[in-house]
């Protein structure tokens, strides 16, 4: 047997340090008592009471419609954004290109945020669109932003694939949209489900950009929760933190079961293939 | 389905070249509008008046129409009091020179506690890698804001902590932690530790096993070989990590807003305030301005690594 050394102690403090706080979140949205820190008991009544709240209740709503739309956006910019940079070698104002896809993922959210408010006061006053802030504005923003992290998933993606299918396409005569789409898309698949979540949970997850980019009538559950959370702690907010963490956690446990099996059937596709050729 | 699929294929098909500059338009001409034009507005606000208007700066360009002369002539104003005042006046300086330090220390724990597990994980028998690493990416997954808003029950005077601490005698009356500079370093490395912990496994991962057996076989000892071999073979993985966590951290805006205290001073707070609480929408882009200055070394060697990662992996 391998002693319990350094490396396993430090693992196991790193995996306590990430997962205690989250469990004790969990816990405590059970208990009875307000003061959420001191146990009195169990009780399910803050799950009853988040369901009679509805400014929390529409900003979740307005949350989940911007954070699908725009991580449809993302995907769609961000899967031409990784394609060029892997496939199409160099051409004008790659470098340019590059930057800006690479940027957004260290800009700190506060110049994201005004930076691009300070877009839109411009383009209202220039052109007239948009027209005042709200939901368009946040989905913008929140593209904008998570399409650079869509784009790094592909762009991995596609820099660990053989090419060599897509070089045999195209010498069998197929053109290129339809090398794409017969080839390239299905083996790109899983990152493209993963880029959609990944684009769709920091858009849920994101309130400073939305905070500058948003107009009065368009609050979203992330900026109800900072302004709740600004006045103390409340056993709602462990109860929703919780209902969350469990939306989160079953989201990934099922892809990661969808992605895994999927990858085994490619792999036996591709055994099939080799044996019978 | 498959109609519009075979249609969608034919059609792009006969655009042929052409729908290859299509592929590379739209993202760039996306990124262009809501990217880089953004920066250029903030920068030219930046030398703008405040004013109280809709909206609240002055413009810096003006059309001047003399009648009796009947001469006209464009007039730029640029008002660079915003820079001085950033210059002059040591709140500024000092949530700067603030920010930095709470960034450079938050990046130091994230490493402390990342490069152990990260070592750890790459050494792991490669069944169990996979599911090691998932359970380091999955917190990354939930909220931001509801693991920080965690810490605040753990760190609050009669929080869990506290709390323990009396129940140990080690205390002997509630202690708060919560609203001090510890309070946002403990939550800032625990918000950005999977930033770490990726890169720096991705690095240790691809090391060749062998090196340290011939150092082992050679007779360096353990310490002495991961000193010499792993350390600086896992260089790339350190510096990704520490600007993963140190450029936005720089500008974080939510954990010293709800763990720090009143003094903890950061940029991201004085922008905010800025903005919101005072309406100076000029100097808080002046503020964005030389933020993105301390920052854009860090961002051009981020952007370097990247770039080399991106190639090695093809």
């Amino acid at each position: 047997m391998k002693r319990f050394g350094f490396l396993s102690w430090a693992l196991l403090f790193g995996y306590a340090f990430l997962y205690v706080p989250i469990a004790l979140l969990i816990v405590f949205s059970f208990n009875e008592s307000r003061l959420v820190t001191v146990w009195a008991g169990f009780s399910t009544k803050w799950y009853g009471e988040l369901i009679h709240n509805d400014t929390l209740l529409d900003a979740a709503l307005l949350s989940f419609q911007v954070a699908a739309v725009s991580a449809t956006l993302a995907v769609l910019l961000g899967t031409c954004a990784g394609l060029a940079l892997t496939r199409f070698g160099r051409f004008r104002g790659r470098t340019l290109f590059g930057g800006m896809i690479t940027a957004p993922l260290v800009m700190p959210e506060v110049i994201t945020g005004l930076s691009l408010l300070l877009l839109f006061v411009a383009m209202e006053q220039w052109v007239g669109w948009p027209d005042g802030r709200g939901v368009t504005t946040i989905t913008i923003a929140h593209t904008t932003f998570t399409m650079s992290y869509v784009a790094v998933v592909i762009q991995s993606r596609l820099a660990g694939m053989d090419g060599s299918l897509e070089e045999a396409a195209m010498d069998l005569g197929a053109r290129p949209a339809k090398v794409f789409f017969v080839i390239t898309l299905p083996l790109i698949a899983p990152a493209l489900v993963a880029g959609w979540l990944l684009a769709f949970t920091l858009s849920l997850d994101d309130v400073v950009v939305a905070s500058f980019v948003s107009g009065p009538g368009s609050t979203t559950l992330p900026m109800v929760i900072f302004s709740s959370v600004k006045f103390g702690i409340s056993p709602q907010i462990n109860a929703l933190a919780t209902l969350m963490v469990l939306v989160v956690a079953t989201g990934i446990f099922v892809a990661s079961i969808v992605m895994a099996r999927q990858e085994r059937q490619r792999k036996r596709d591709e055994q099939m293939a080799i044996q019978n050729g | 389905m498959r109609a519009v699929v075979s249609l969608l294929v034919s059609g792009l098909s006969r655009i042929g070249l052409w729908g290859r500059g299509v592929v590379v338009a739209v993202p760039y001409l996306w990124l262009m509008l809501f990217f880089l034009v953004p920066f250029l507005i903030v920068f030219g606000i930046s030398f703008s008046e405040s004013i109280i208007a809709q909206p609240p700066y002055s413009s810096l360009v003006e059309w001047l129409t003399d009648e009796d002369a009947g001469t006209s002539k464009l007039q730029i104003l640029l008002n660079i009091s915003n820079y001085f005042r950033l210059g002059g006046d040591d709140l500024y300086i000092l949530a700067y020179l603030n920010s930095l330090k709470i960034a450079a220390v938050t990046t130091l724990f994230c490493l402390l506690i990342g490069y152990p597990m990260a070592y750890a994980i790459a050494k792991a028998d490669p069944a169990r890698r996979g599911p090691l690493m998932m359970l380091v990416i999955l917190p990354f997954w939930t909220s931001f804001l509801i693991r920080i808003y965690a810490w605040i029950g753990i760190l609050k005077g009669n929080g869990v902590i506290s709390n323990l601490l009396e129940w140990a005698g080690i205390t002997s009356g509630p202690v708060e932690i919560l609203y001090s500079d510890w309070a946002v370093y403990i939550g800032m490395t625990y918000c950005y530790l999977p930033f770490m912990v990726l890169p720096l496994y991705s690095t240790l991962e691809k090391m060749d096993p062998s090196l340290l057996e011939a150092a082992a076989d050679l007779g360096s000892r353990p310490f002495k070989s991961f000193l010499q071999i792993t350390l600086p073979l896992s260089l790339p993985g350190i510096v990704a990590g520490s600007l993963l966590v140190f450029i936005p951290a720089v500008g974080e805006f939510v954990t010293p807003e709800l763990l720090g205290g009143p003094d903890t001073l950061m940029i991201g707070r004085v922008l905010w305030n800025e903005f919101f609480a005072n309406r100076d929408w000029p100097v808080a882009s002046a503020v964005a301005i030389a933020l993105l200055l301390v920052l854009v070394v860090p961002i051009m060697i981020f952007q370097h690594v990247q770039g080399k990662q991106a190639e090695a992996g093809r």
